[in-house]
Parts: C-alpha cells; sequence; structure tokens
C-alpha cells in the first residue's frame, strides 16, 4: 500500500562533486518494497520547486527505519535536497510504481547510466538471492562518475565504460565487449539516459531476449492521477508511475 | 459542532470541499492515503463519448508556483466509465461528480444523455474551458453565445443538477456566467486553467507537446479569486470556486468572495491528504469566528 510518511534527514554520502547518497529515517517502520519502486520526495525550503521529485529507492533498512536515495544533482530541486541539515524533516510518499521481474531469468546484464543505477542495488540482490547470475555494465563520462562499482562487486561482475577512456573499456555502453564476445544473457535491465536504454533495448531485440527498462518520465502527481507521465505503448498510453516505472521494451513504442 | 452542509442545484453536499476534474484520477488513486467518504465531492477526470489517447508526452511543466499541463482529455469514453469505473467507485459515501466534454455540441449530449440514465450520479459538470484539445473545450467557453448554446443543448437532456465550467482565458468572465445562467444551468465552477507556455532555452523548443498547456497552482489564485468575486456579484446561482487552493486560508477566501462550495486541484499532487486538511482548517476557522453554519460563509467579504 501506498503511504505518506515523513522521514528525517539522517545522513549523506557524497560520492563526488555532483552525486551523493541521501538517507532518512522514520520513527515508525518502513513499507515494504520492491525493485524498481520509487519514492516522490518534498524537498524543504526549496524556492521555485513546487512539485514533489520522483527518485528511486536506492536501498531500504528494515531494522534502522531508513531509506536512501542515490540523487544526481541536475537543478535546483536536487540542489536543495544535498543541503539538509540534522533533522530536517522530509515527506514521502512510498512506494510507488511496479517493479523489474526476476522469474525465469539465469544469467542476467544489467545495463545503466548516470543515477539510471539507483534501482539496481536492490535488484542485483534480488536477482543474487533467486540463484541469478549477475552483471553490471556501467557506462559513464569519465572516472569520477563511475560510482557504487564497490556494492555492485558484492553482486556480481562489474564492467564498465567510459567515453574519455580514463576506466574500463572506451566508448559508450552498447559498444562494451560484452555485447559482441559469446553473449550468454538471458535478460537485460537498464537504466539510464533515454538514448542509452533505447540503444540496449535495441540490441536486446537483435539478441531475441527480453529487456525491462526503468523509464524516468517528467511526473506531476506520481500516483497514477494526473496523466502527465505517460508513455506511449503498443496498448496505448500508460502512467509510467503506475504501470511503470518498469516495462517490457518489447511494449513501447519508442523502440519499434 | 459547525454545520457543513452546503447546496448546489439539488444536491447538497456534506461539506465544501471537493477535488478539481483531472486532479484525483476517479478518486481511487488516493484511496490509499484518505478517507475518500470524507469529500464533499469528487469531480472526476474529463469523459469524452469515444476513448481519446490525449497529447503526446511532455504534457507538464513545472513553473514558479504552479505547472502547466497538456494531457489533452486522456481518457477511455464514457461507455468504459459506466461499465468498468462507475460500479467500482459508486459506493463512496460522497457525491461523484462527471466532468464532461466534446468537440461537438453532438458530443457534449451524446456523454450527457448516457450520464442522465446512470442512477447515483446526481450531477455533472460541464467543462466548456479545456484548453488542451484542438477542437471543441475552450473555444465553446470562451464566447458567449457557443458557451450558452452548448448549455442548453445540455441542459434540454439532463435533468438533474448541471454545473457548467467557465474558462478564464475571456476578457469578461462575467458575461459568459450570466449567459449559462440563462440557459439553466444550476451551478458554475471557476476557474479552468489559463493558456500558458514555457520554453526551454537549451534546445529552444517549447517544453510542451502542444506548445501551449494550462496554467494552474497558487500561481493562478489571486485571478482565480478576483473571477470568483465578480461572477458571484453577476449572478444567482451558486459557484464553485478553485485555482491554486492550497490551503483552508485559501478556501476560506474564496468562500468570503463568493463560493458555496470550492474545488482542490493541484494541491493534490503535493499532499494527497490536503483535502481533509483544508476541511479541519474550515472548522477551525468556523469555531474560532462563532460561525454555526459554513454556508454562512459565502460572499461575506467586508467592504474596506
Ligand atoms: C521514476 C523516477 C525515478 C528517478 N530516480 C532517480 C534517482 O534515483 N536518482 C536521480 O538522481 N534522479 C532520479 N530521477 C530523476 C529526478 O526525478 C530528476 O532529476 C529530478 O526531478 C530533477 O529535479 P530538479 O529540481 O533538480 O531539476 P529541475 O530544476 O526541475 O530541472 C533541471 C533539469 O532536469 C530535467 N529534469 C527534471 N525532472 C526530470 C526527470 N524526471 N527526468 C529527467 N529529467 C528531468 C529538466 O528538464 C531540466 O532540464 C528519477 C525520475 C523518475 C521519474
Ligand atoms: C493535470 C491536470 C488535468 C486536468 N484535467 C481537467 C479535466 O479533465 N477537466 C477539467 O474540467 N479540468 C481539468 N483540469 C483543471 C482543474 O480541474 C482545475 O480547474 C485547475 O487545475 C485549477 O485549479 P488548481 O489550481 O487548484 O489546480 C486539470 C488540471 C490539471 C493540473
Ligand atoms: S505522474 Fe500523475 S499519473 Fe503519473
Amino acid at each position: 500500500m501506498k503511504q505518506i510518511q515523513d522521514f528525517k534527514f539522517s545522513g549523506y554520502k557524497w560520492l563526488n562533486y555532483s552525486t551523493y547518497i541521501l538517507t532518512l529515517k522514520t520513527d515508525e517502520s518502513v513499507a515494504g518494497l520492491e525493485p524498481g519502486n520509487f519514492a516522490e520526495l518534498q524537498i524543504p525550503d526549496a524556492p521555485g520547486v513546487f512539485l514533489r521529485r520522483p527518485f528511486s529507492i536506492l536501498d531500504v533498512d528494515h531494522k534502522k527505519n531508513t531509506l536512501s536515495f542515490y540523487i544526481k544533482i541536475v537543478g535546483k530541486g536536487t540542489r536543495q535536497l544535498g543541503k539538509l541539515k540534522l533533522g530536517d524533516k522530509v515527506s514521502v510518499i512510498y512506494p510507488l510504481g511496479n517493479s523489474f521481474t526476476v522469474n525465469g531469468t539465469q544469467k542476467a546484464l544489467l545495463v545503466g547510466g548516470g543515477s539510471g543505477v539507483a534501482p539496481f542495488l536492490l535488484l542485483g540482490r534480488k536477482l543474487k538471492k533467486h540463484g541469478v547470475d549477475v552483471t553490471f555494465l556501467i557506462g559513464a563520462r569519465t572516472k569520477e562518475d563511475v560510482l557504487l562499482t564497490e556494492e555492485f562487486e558484492k553482486l556480481g561482475k562489474v564492467l564498465v565504460t567510459t567515453e574519455d577512456g580514463t576506466m574500463g573499456q572506451t566508448g559508450l555502453v552498447t559498444q562494451h565487449s560484452a555485447f559482441t564476445d559469446d553473449f550468454t544473457f538471458d535478460k537485460i535491465y537498464t537504466c539510464g539516459p533515454d538514448p542509452m536504454m533505447k540503444a540496449v533495448a535495441r540490441i536486446a531485440k537483435e539478441k531475441g531476449i527480453d529487456c525491462e527498462a526503468s523509464l524516468e518520465n517528467m511526473m506531476a502527481c506520481g500516483i497514477g492521477a494526473c496523466l502527465c507521465c505517460v508513455t506511449e505503448t503498443i496498448h496505448g498510453n500508460k502512467r509510467v508511475c503506475t504501470e511503470g516505472p518498469v516495462f517490457n521494451t518489447k511494449e513501447l513504442v519508442w523502440l519499434i | 459542532m459547525v454545520d457543513l452542509n452546503v447546496h448546489i442545484g439539488d444536491l447538497q453536499l456534506k461539506n465544501p470541499v471537493g477535488t478539481a476534474s483531472g486532479t484525483f484520477g476517479f478518486g481511487e488513486e488516493y484511496a490509499d492515503f484518505m478517507d475518500l467518504n470524507k469529500l464533499g465531492a469528487i469531480y472526476v477526470k474529463g469523459l469524452t463519448a469515444k476513448h481519446r489517447e490525449g497529447n503526446p508526452y511532455p504534457r507538464m511543466a513545472e513553473t514558479s508556483s504552479g505547472m502547466l499541463n497538456a494531457v489533452g482529455l486522456q481518457n477511455k469514453g464514457v461507455d468504459y466509465f459506466i461499465s468498468n469505473i462507475w460500479p467500482r467507485i459508486k459506493h463512496y459515501d460522497t457525491e461523484i461528480i462527471p466532468n464532461v466534454n466534446g468537440s461537438t455540441v453532438e458530443e457534449y449530449i451524446e456523454v450527457t444523455e448516457k450520464l442522465n440514465e446512470v442512477e447515483g450520479i446526481n450531477a455533472i459538470e460541464l467543462n466548456i474551458s479545456c484548453p488542451n484539445v484542438k477542437e471543441g473545450g475552450m473555444a465553446f467557453g470562451v464566447s458567449c453565445p457557443s458557451a450558452m448554446a452548448v448549455t442548453e443543448a445540455v441542459r434540454n437532456v439532463f435533468d438533474k443538477t448541471l454545473i457548467v465550467k467557465l474558462s478564464p482565458n475571456v476578457t469578461d468572465i462575467t458575461e459568459i456566467a450570466k449567459g449559462v445562467e440563462d440557459m439553466g444551468a444550476d451551478a458554475v465552477s471557476l476557474v479552468n486553467t489559463f493558456l500558458a507556455m514555457a520554453i526551454d532555452v537549451k534546445t529552444r523548443r517549447p517544453v510542451l507537446s502542444t506548445v501551449t498547456g494550462g496554467l494552474s497552482g497558487p500561481a493562478i489564485k489571486p485571478i482565480a479569486l478576483r473571477m470568483v468575486w465578480q461572477v458571484y456579484h453577476a449572478i444567482k446561482i451558486p459557484v464553485i470556486g478553485m485555482g491554486g487552493i492550497m490551503n483552508a486560508t485559501d478556501a476560506i477566501e474564496f468562500m468570503l468572495a463568493g463560493a458555496t462550495a470550492i474545488q482542490i486541484g493541484t494541491a493534490n499532487f503535493i499532499d494527497p491528504q490536503v483535502t481533509l486538511k483544508i476541511m479541519d482548517g474550515l472548522v477551525s476557522y468556523c469555531e474560532e469566528q462563532n460561525i454555526s453554519k459554513i454556508s454562512d460563509l459565502t460572499g461575506q467579504l467586508r467592504n474596506i
């Protein structure tokens, strides 16, 4: 069940100049959630920020009653969210959206770019629990933007591409040799910039395997009421906040 | 105990707080967050005769103190509503009011005739003010003759309470209000969104797929309030006020300006429980001011 709950700011872990992990804590218990779910945060004291902001749930700790988020600064809201003080209140609506499916997967490739790696921690853990062989493929502009790799290494193999060649293979994620060497993955999960996800989905289609993409459309309500966040699917417009954010790319019109 | 009942046409609403069409889905979307039975009314998402896919994405943009939308009346059509959605929501102990749309007068009539047959639907809100569709919509609401024509046509086929939702995108809103009153509307609701636009300077393109969209939220409140006040003084039928109401103080302002009831729109996106908070705030205000009937607040603006 979706809920609205007050959390308190509990801490940051800055990963680079523009990316941080935000941890929020509540006195109550944190609701159960699935990999792929997201939350709508109300950012306190942020002039010019009117609506809530959607973020994937990076991690949850049911013992400490915390939720954490992996946030990249792209504008006024994400900047302000990086300036909270201990005890600041943040209202959170969660868990929202659907989740990735793991049934039947044996060997999974998780392709992420930018803040798109956020849902992969919970997904990687779930896949590992189901005995799935997990490989992460992370694409970034440069070395400083390749983050969370230590966490991912606990769950599977980590491959990297950087556009400037400062880490891993040089180029875009879709140019990684993982896609050309004998390719034995039976499922791709992807989250990141649209052009990246489209390119990844195209490869999945060529290889004849399923691909699930987590979309980041702009949202107003996040709970299915306003119809602002829709994406075009073969079954008509669907709400990314409710029928998504995770879609099988076969359903998405942008792929065809 | 403050008496919260208000009357709109033949309706007796248990309190003046309703939710604005298009911002509250079909109510169900909010059921996890609040007891829907507490609401005075739920104005559900706009309906058309046939299924409509709405406008392409992007359909929204945030602005200072508000937002633009260009949803374009995405809905599965009135038949789908009656056979699939209505059975799921009709048990709620609140007035559920469909929002009726059309590209032609005939379409407005078709949708209304179907809703007229449904037991439990006691009122409709005739939307002649949607800025996000190419044909019909706001075109009906910005000219007095066409607003009157569509109101008259719908009045002829609807026996229950008829609320006409007015567009603020006009030179003189009182003229349209008087026109629809003359054609038999039981109440007017105002305002719908203001035609507006946003530009992305990086790409030099409009943000919305439709270039223009409708502005809602606190940004429009002072104008909406002025329009409610003007219309209240121009007509005799009740006025349902909306436009940027975020809290109980805003709601009280609209009632003092002349609204019998109010609708909460965009505020639901930020706080899905805001309607309950506004209700509590209205009660506290009445208690502090020794007002025993909330309907006594309507139009009680004092002279300067
Ligand atoms: C389901 C979902 C999950 C998300 N998960 C994460 C996450 O885990 N970590 C993370 O850092 N970000 C995530 N995002 C994106 C995040 O919501 C936006 O970056 C944030 O809303 C921007 O707010 P802002 O006020 O900083 O930017 P603004 O000042 O509002 O805008 C700055 C720029 O960012 C662009 N922008 C704004 N909102 C979005 C959006 N939703 N998608 C793409 N571009 C946008 C604007 O067009 C503008 O160019 C997610 C989005 C969705 C819909
Ligand atoms: C996303 C969105 C969708 C809307 N859809 C409709 C609609 O279908 N029919 C309608 O009459 N008004 C619609 N409106 C207008 C609202 O009902 C209301 O008139 C307007 O938003 C002003 O109130 P507010 O500032 O409280 O939101 C919509 C508004 C928004 C923000
Ligand atoms: S953001 Fe409102 S329906 Fe998805």
